[in-house]
């Protein structure tokens, strides 16, 4: 009797040490991941990378300023385009969907295209909008981000919305509001940090994507603001300058790499510190 | 100013009802349409079977084969699943039943600041780094121990180089381990308490009633973090693409360099320069639209079923 308790319990404990070593594991690569990526990228970080467009291939020097000014004019105006959208479907959900199961199919279809592979929308786009204009151009991966960031959105606002007590809609009834002014008034107003939690984890999904870049917006060496030319893109540019031969464009890639990751967790963890703030 | 209320009501209504209609039915619709369309071409040319079971990536004699590609899709999200889910059970097991309150936020926060990495910085640091620690270190001493096994061995065969299956695959299962820990962790926190401490008061220990009462209890949550997971890993570009090799073949080893059909689209849509050629690319892609969104419906029914079970 004594044994077999004895063996249960030491099973017990085993197989909690190995969960916590499970545990350790995954830590064990986020920090073989980001230490290597702060290390070599602060070694290699200048004022030129900001500043300084590149040199020719093989002379070094030179930064990735038109880089840097183009992922954030793309970035910038898909999440111009992909917010209202994605909110827009998000509170029709929540607000008027509820209750008709069509809708809440479309919403659990949204639901699967947060997880839809994103070069697939670098395809569509490529057929849609780079063969009709013969050229790569900075448009065409606006849209495909802009898209990609429509479900990540829309499933965020409906579920803020969701939690939105329902006392509160109908005190607003009561009062003699219309549907829309309940929205704009009660709803939207109650969910405003949970919504903007939703935008800015669909900002930082978007910062880092590359697939839907590679064959839309292609990549450039020059600093341009022309939709309908290719434009460069941080991620795109790491990707070559890492397939590249020259030492120096894979420091570059590096300090790159180090400020495109920055900007990516300091979103995600504001994110999550709004959430909180509110919750 | 009444009448203006109830315009704008109607108004307001059937516009947010577009945008509801654009984003759950016309957007994928267009997208798996545009993909059909654009396949056309290439589903006549080699039909389905012969497409799906040809290995042959001829670009000069214009033969395209999706074996090789939808292949290695499959080997590296599979062996990146099995690394991944009994280590994303681990952690959940261990977030939600053992670590104190203090160390259950860290712990959680720092493995989900493992989904917020861009997957090209994987990638990136898969190429630079990983690469030589496995070919220099990890391969040679799985060589040492498996190659003299039967049936096994042969999977360890070859020279290793670091880019090939096994590296692709346990980048790719560190890129999930996020995602699957926090859906089973998720699950984990919908068992009753009172189930738990029905099976503490009989004097069970902690592992049976993690094994006798927590799992079994969220079994569809977990296979679906497990689904939902494939569906991720199944369309991951940006790390696979530098670590595959990008040689078209079925893969024979674990040691043995591949292409997937996320690899083949982004080294080659750019370069596709006759109609069929770019056709075979859009196959490819319709090929994994298809695959992922039957997995993620699959995965979302499963959880589905247990948020009911649940209410």
């Amino acid at each position: 009797m004594e044994i077999t308790v004895l063996k249960r319990k030491l099973i017990s404990h085993l197989m909690l040490v190995i969960s916590f070593f499970t545990a350790m594991y995954g830590l064990f690569w986020l920090f073989w991941i980001l230490g290597t990526l702060f290390i070599n990228g602060f070694r290699y970080l200048s004022l030129d990378l900001f500043l300084q467009d590149p040199t020719p291939p093989g002379i070094e020097g030179g930064g990735l300023r038109h880089a840097f000014i183009g992922h954030f004019f793309i970035t910038f105006l898909a999440t111009l385009i992909g917010v209202p959208i994605g909110i827009c479907a998000g509170i029709y959900y929540a607000e008027y969907g509820k209750n008709l199961k069509i809708f809440m199919v479309f919403k659990n279809i949204t639901d699967i295209m947060v997880s839809t592979p994103s070069i697939i929308m670098g395809a569509v786009f490529y057929a849609l909008i780079v063969v009709p204009f013969k050229q790569f151009n900075a448009f065409s991966g606006i849209l495909s981000l802009a898209l990609l960031m429509v479900p990540v959105i829309s499933i965020t606002t409906y579920e803020m919305l969701s939690l939105v007590p329902d006392t509160l809609r109908e005190a607003a009834y009561a009062l003699g509001a219309y549907k829309w002014q309940i929205i704009k008034d009660v709803t939207l107003k109650s969910a405003k940090f949970g919504i903007l939690t939703g935008v800015l984890l669909g900002v930082a999904r978007i910062t880092g994507e590359t697939a839907p870049l590679l064959f839309t917006a292609f990549n450039n060496s020059y600093l341009s603001f022309d939709l309908f030319k290719p434009m460069a893109s941080l991620t795109v540019t790491i990707f070559n300058y890492v397939m590249g031969p020259y030492d120096y464009w894979h420091k570059q890639a590096w300090a790159a790499s180090l400020f495109l990751t920055l900007l990516v967790l300091i979103l995600s963890l504001f994110a999550k510190m709004i959430f909180h703030k509110k919750g | 100013m009444r009448k203006l209320s109830h315009y704008l009501e109607i108004l307001i209504k059937y516009f947010l009802c577009f945008w509801a209609i654009f984003s759950g039915l016309i957007f994928p619709f267009i997208v798996f349409f545009l993909l059909f369309y654009e396949s056309r071409l290439a589903i006549k040319h080699f039909g389905i079977i012969k497409f799906i079971t040809s290995q042959t990536w001829d670009p000069v004699t214009e033969k395209f084969g999706g074996l090789a590609m939808i292949t290695g899709t499959i080997i590296s999200t599979f062996i990146a699943i099995l690394i991944a889910a009994p280590v994303s059970i681990g952690i959940a097991i261990f977030i939600t039943e053992l670590a104190p309150s203090w160390l259950k936020n860290v712990i959680s926060s720092a493995i989900e600041l493992l989904a917020a990495i861009p997957s090209i910085i994987y990638g990136m640091w898969g190429f630079f780094v990983l690469t030589n620690f496995m070919r220099n270190y990890i391969e040679p001493a799985l060589q040492f121990f498996f190659v003299p096994l039967p049936f096994i061995g042969k999977f360890f065969s070859g020279v290793p180089t670091g880019i090939d299956v096994l590296t692709t695959s346990l980048v790719l299962s560190i890129m999930i381990i996020p995602f699957m820990s926090s859906i089973v962790k998720d699950s984990f926190n919908l068992v009753p308490l009172v189930m738990k401490e029905s099976a503490y008061s009989l004097g069970a220990t902690k592992w049976e009633v993690i094994k006798d009462i927590v799992i079994p209890y969220t079994v569809s949550g977990i296979t679906g973090g497990l689904v939902l997971s494939t569906g991720r890993a199944l369309g991951e570009t940006m790390a696979v693409t530098f670590l595959a090799g990008n040689v078209t073949q079925v893969p024979t080893s674990l040691f043995s360099p591949f292409t997937t059909i996320t690899v083949a689209l982004a080294n080659q849509f750019t370069e596709a320069d006759t109609p069929l050629y770019l056709s075979s690319l859009f196959y490819l892609s319709l090929i994994l639209f298809v695959l992922s969104f039957i997995l993620l419906t699959f995965a979302k029914l499963l959880i589905l079923r247990l948020q009911k079970k649940w209410k």
